[in-house]
């Protein structure tokens, strides 16, 4: 059978986000506990986590964190590496035993700067990860790139979210936001990559949904250098978060705008100027539009971003209280950590709810 | 009142608005097989398209508020219906002496000789009623019932 | 040479019984196929004069008439088929090219026939265009790579856009190619339901330029009826550098076409021959063409999206390459299905390739080389129906160019004698007792509702997939698998087949 990547993979999911704004870190175990109710969204073929804030010791080195097959795959990735990267530390991801988790591959940790020679002229550092994430996926057989950000990482495989969780020991780490995702793919690839979330530098998305404009969001982000290995529409997701907030330099508001662009019937009913503007995000990014049904949150170092499709064909609820924002598929998964929330909504088609650290609540 | 016009730059002279003005005033208005074969003298219609080509338009009875075919008639036949404004002949008072043919300015009046000798022109459908016919045929919308005076 | 081998194409069939002899088919036929004897009080067809066009079968009042296949078979013979043979004894009588109007009509594979779209099941729900905004509106025009927004607000405007509410256009036909009826009716409906119409190379009629926000002006080798006015008349200018019925050769108007209406409109004497030389003598190749493109740019004062129109042929990805780069907004691709006014039989039926495969290889080869998105495709070259237009959207165009469809709604019956400039049907004539036959206000509507049925089922089609917006489906492959085809054809299409 053809694994993730090789083929293209439709799956339903339960999602869920947890956010300090004062940007305090706490454990894992809350986002555990909220996914893990959500426990029949998924059907064991795939969980994952995606964390901020848990390696402050090294805040400004990037943390990859890959999945290895084989000790070849290892040894040829790792040569690759320390070609462009200087490697402060690395190790092996700590895991405990659960008997249900199986076929775990090796998951290595490594914390890195890039070499300043390593850099072609005009490259930053950030696209030089881009470009060795996108080698290793594309390259190397049996390795495959988790995370690459800093001070965050993914932590996913195959299995229900909550047992990823305790073979990641989660509980262990702090982090400022914590996503969740659990997922019940249309069939058994088995493979840990294929788990969510997507990531990409400090980008994460953990989505829920299947959107039909897949082929061409994904044809549309080629053209700018993406390799979609996955094919998922997370990984198509992240890509274009990472082309217009990163690469484009698009005010996240208006990348919104066109990921789930608001309908022609209601830009008619804009003011001449913000017409012209959407109009031209139309024009320009219509094929970045995704369509069909997803409720997604965005986490990166700066804050979250939950959305749904224009047509809200997603459920998605989002609640706050005190400092914390939550965002989850269900609002069971919400009040089974916060049983009174403050403020609990569920928000409109292509709304976002964002959520930024306020002032002086992070140090970045 | 509502007169019908002819739109000459969109006539391709088929004729079909003679040919369905025939059947609706034969014997058997419903069926234009019957109106044409089986009737014993050929169906006349009470419309005529001029033609010279590419020239071509279809011309009935306009019924004219002064209609000098009411004058003329000697009988009494050719009234026009102070409430409708269609200028009628009652073919049973008619008795053929073609007077109205004479004076008619547009030429719209035809001899029927198929049976008692009789003044033949448009009625507008009255006994048909709704859009007259030739209208409702046209293929080309070139013919228009209308109260307005058609301009272009 | 006192007897012509040349037989009858068709079978008039008039049923007496039926007959009410009102010589409706006698007026409408411009071959005179039908006649009126007099002296045996009769109506007659002569067979040979017939074209098929089915003017007289609408007409007849009775339905008194029936059009056959001429019944005398050739020795049957697989090789020499009977249409081989007569066009044989035509050129044996005449020593001329065999002329012929409309597309291609030999049995050539047709891919969008191999093409099946995708709809949703369970993972994704289909959406229902009675209850949710479907939309369609596309634009037309170089897109930049991204946009520049500060402050909430869009700080370097975008290239000028063709703005259409259905991506479908009608395409290029000249006035004199076919009626000034026939184009005020493409040009009232495009207005009429939110896209454009183009010219054609036969100039713009003085009685269009109100249509001109749905007018693209077309700029072709023979430059007829081009001048400042003009370019400006339109909402977009078009550079022809070929289409898909007669890739490579030119075009040609006789003179008895050219009345004095085609005259002044294309600028040129009265019943003089229009010739339109095969390229354009002043693009011998690609830089050419690109001081046209700025020339027209610079006479618009860069306001309008400039297109440049070629035919399908063999080398068509580097081709398209090359025209993006040379600065045209929007590439039309015109494939080998392509109608005609008048073609040359041979070039028309034996050259350039089908549009499915040139869409796809161009637009492939664009995105390889990351310039798709800065131009527009359009395809045309027998857009049948609105799967065929889903089906293009789909394999990477921007939109359809329709012109066959579109005089088919007018009443065309693909006769193929356009050439002939007897158009019963009042399109593909100069004759004023034939052109006032098309009442341009029923064109209109007829051409509209068109547009406006093929809008519906593309929504359909779209909400199936789980889609609402257009842009979705472009270049969406994964919409499309492929039936019957070879793996190297599917591959030229970038789309998988059925069942994987």
């Amino acid at each position: 059978m053809l694994r993730e990547g090789e083929v293209r993979i439709p799956s339903g999911c339960a999602i869920s986000g947890i956010m300090n704004k004062k940007g305090e870190v706490f454990s894992g175990h809350d986002i555990i506990q909220s996914i893990a109710l959500m426990h029949d969204r998924s059907n064991g073929l795939g969980g994952g986590f995606a964390a901020y804030g848990i390696y402050p010791d090294f805040p400004d080195h990037y943390a990859f964190h890959l999945f290895y097959e084989s000790a070849e795959a290892k040894e040829k990735t790792e040569t690759y590496l320390n070609m462009l990267f200087h490697i402060a530390e690395s190790g092996k991801i700590p895991t405990r035993r659960v008997p249900s988790v199986k076929n775990a591959p090796l998951a290595w940790r490594y914390f890195a700067k890039p070499k300043p020679d390593a850099l072609f002229e005009d490259e930053s550092e950030d696209e030089l990860v881009v470009r060795a994430v996108m080698y290793i996926n594309a390259h190397f057989s049996g390795s495959f790139v988790v995370s690459s950000g800093k001070n965050m990482g993914a932590f996913k495989g195959v299995g229900y979210p909550e047992e990823m969780g305790e073979y990641f020991r989660l509980e262990e780490y702090k982090g400022y936001i914590w996503t969740a995702h659990g997922r019940f793919p249309t069939n058994t690839p088995g493979w840990w990559g294929g788990a969510h979330p997507f990531t990409l530098l400090d980008w994460s998305i953990v989505h829920n949904g299947e959107i039909s404009s897949y082929g061409a969001n994904r044809r549309f982000l080629e053209m700018f250098g993406y390799k979609l290995t996955m094919q998922t529409d997370t990984e198509a997701i992240t890509y274009a978060f990472d082309l217009l907030l990163r690469k484009q330099n698009i005010p996240l508001d208006i990348a919104i705008a066109t990921l789930a662009a608001p309908f022609w019937r209601d830009i008619e009913r804009m003011s001449l100027e913000k017409q012209t503007l959407y109009k031209a995000v139309r024009t320009v990014y219509g094929n970045l539009l995704l369509n069909g049904p997803f409720s997604i949150i965005l986490g990166s170092n700066k804050g979250i971003v939950a959305l749904n499709d224009r047509l809200k064909l997603r459920s998605l609820v989002a609640a706050t209280q005190a400092d914390v924002l939550y965002i989850a598929s269900e609002e069971s998964a919400i009040r089974e950590i916060c049983p009174e929330p403050e403020k609990i909504w569920a928000p409109r088609g292509g709304e976002p709810v964002i959520g930024l650290f306020e002032e002086g609540g992070i140090q970045k | 009142m509502k007169r019908v016009y002819a739109r000459e730059e969109i006539c391709g002279g088929c004729k079909l608005c003679e040919v369905h003005c025939a059947v609706a005033h034969s014997q058997y208005p419903n069926d234009i097989i019957k109106a044409f074969l089986k009737q014993k003298t050929k169906p006349i219609a009470r419309i005529l398209v001029e033609e010279g080509r590419p020239i071509s338009f279809a011309l009935q009875c306009r019924h004219c508020e002064d209609a000098p075919c009411t004058k003329a008639c000697i009988t009494g036949a050719m009234q026009k219906d102070p409430v409708t404004g269609i200028v009628a002949n009652d073919e049973t008072r008619c008795v053929g002496c073609w007077t109205c043919i004479l004076v008619c300015p547009f030429g719209a009046i035809k001899r029927d000789e198929s049976g008692h000798k009789v003044a033949s022109k448009c009625d507008l459908c009255a006994t048909v009623g709704g859009t007259p016919v030739c209208v409702q045929n046209c293929p080309n919308d070139a013919l228009v019932f209308t109260d307005e005076l058609w301009r272009r | 040479m006192t007897i012509s081998m040349s037989t009858p194409d068709f079978l008039i069939e008039r049923d007496r019984d039926r007959c009410i002899k009102c010589q409706v088919c006698v007026r409408q036929c411009a071959n005179e196929a039908h006649f009126w004897d007099e002296e045996e009080q009769k109506v007659k067809a002569n067979d040979a004069l017939c074209v098929d066009c089915h003017r007289c079968v609408t007409y007849c009042p009775t339905h008194a008439l029936t059009i056959r296949k001429y019944p005398l078979e050739f020795r049957e013979n697989a090789n020499w088929t009977a249409s081989t043979i007569k066009a044989i004894y035509r050129q044996a009588e005449t020593g001329g090219i065999l002329l012929t109007g409309m597309g291609n009509d030999r049995p050539y594979p047709i891919f969008w026939d191999h093409l099946l779209l995708n709809a949703s099941q369970v993972t994704n729900p289909s959406i229902d265009p009675l209850r949710e905004p479907m939309e369609l509106k596309t634009f037309l025009g170089r897109k930049p790579d991204q946009l520049k927004v500060e402050d909430g607000r869009l700080v370097e405007e975008i290239p000028p856009q063709l703005e259409l509410e259905v991506p479908i256009m009608f395409s290029a036909m000249s006035y004199g190619s076919i009626s000034l009826n026939a184009i005020k009716s493409l040009a009232a409906a495009a207005e009429r339901v939110g896209i454009m119409y183009n010219t054609g190379e036969g100039g713009l009629h003085k009685d269009l330029y109100k249509y001109g926000k749905n007018t693209i002006v077309q700029v072709a080798s023979g430059r007829f009826g081009v001048h400042p006015e003009y370019l400006q008349a339109g909402a977009a200018i078009e550079i022809k550098i070929g289409q898909g019925a007669k890739p490579g050769i030119g075009g040609h108007l006789p003179g008895e076409k050219v009345g004095l209406e085609v005259s002044q409109t294309r600028m040129i004497p009265e019943g003089t021959d229009a010739i339109s030389p095969a390229p354009h003598h002043d693009i011998y190749s690609i830089e050419d063409l690109s001081q046209l493109i700025y020339s027209l740019k610079e006479a618009t004062q860069y306001q309008k999206p400039v297109s440049v129109k070629i035919a399908a042929v063999h080398n068509i990805a580097a081709i398209a390459s090359g025209i993006a780069r040379a600065g045209a907004d929007i590439i039309a691709i015109d494939g080998f299905r392509g109608g005609t006014g008048a073609a040359p039989l041979r070039t028309r039926d034996n050259v350039g390739i089908p549009i499915e495969l040139a869409l796809a290889a161009v637009d492939s080869r664009l995105r390889e080389e990351g310039i798709r998105n800065q131009v527009s495709l359009v395809v045309g070259g027998s857009i049948r129906n609105s799967a065929d237009v889903v089906k293009a959207i789909a394999l990477g165009a921007d939109a359809v160019y329709i012109a066959t469809a579109a005089l088919i709604s007018l009443g065309c019956h693909l006769c193929q004698k356009c050439n002939t400039g007897k158009c019963n049907w009042g399109i593909a004539t100069q004759n004023p007792q034939l052109v006032k036959r098309l009442n341009p206000e029923i064109g209109a509507e007829r051409a509209a509702n068109l547009i406006m049925a093929w809008e519906h089922e593309i929504k359909e089609l779209l909400g199936g997939m789980g889609i609402n917006a257009v842009e979705s489906l472009r270049g969406n492959r994964l919409m499309l698998r492929g039936v019957g085809l070879s793996d190297r054809e599917l591959n030229i299409l970038g789309v998988l087949p059925a069942g994987e």
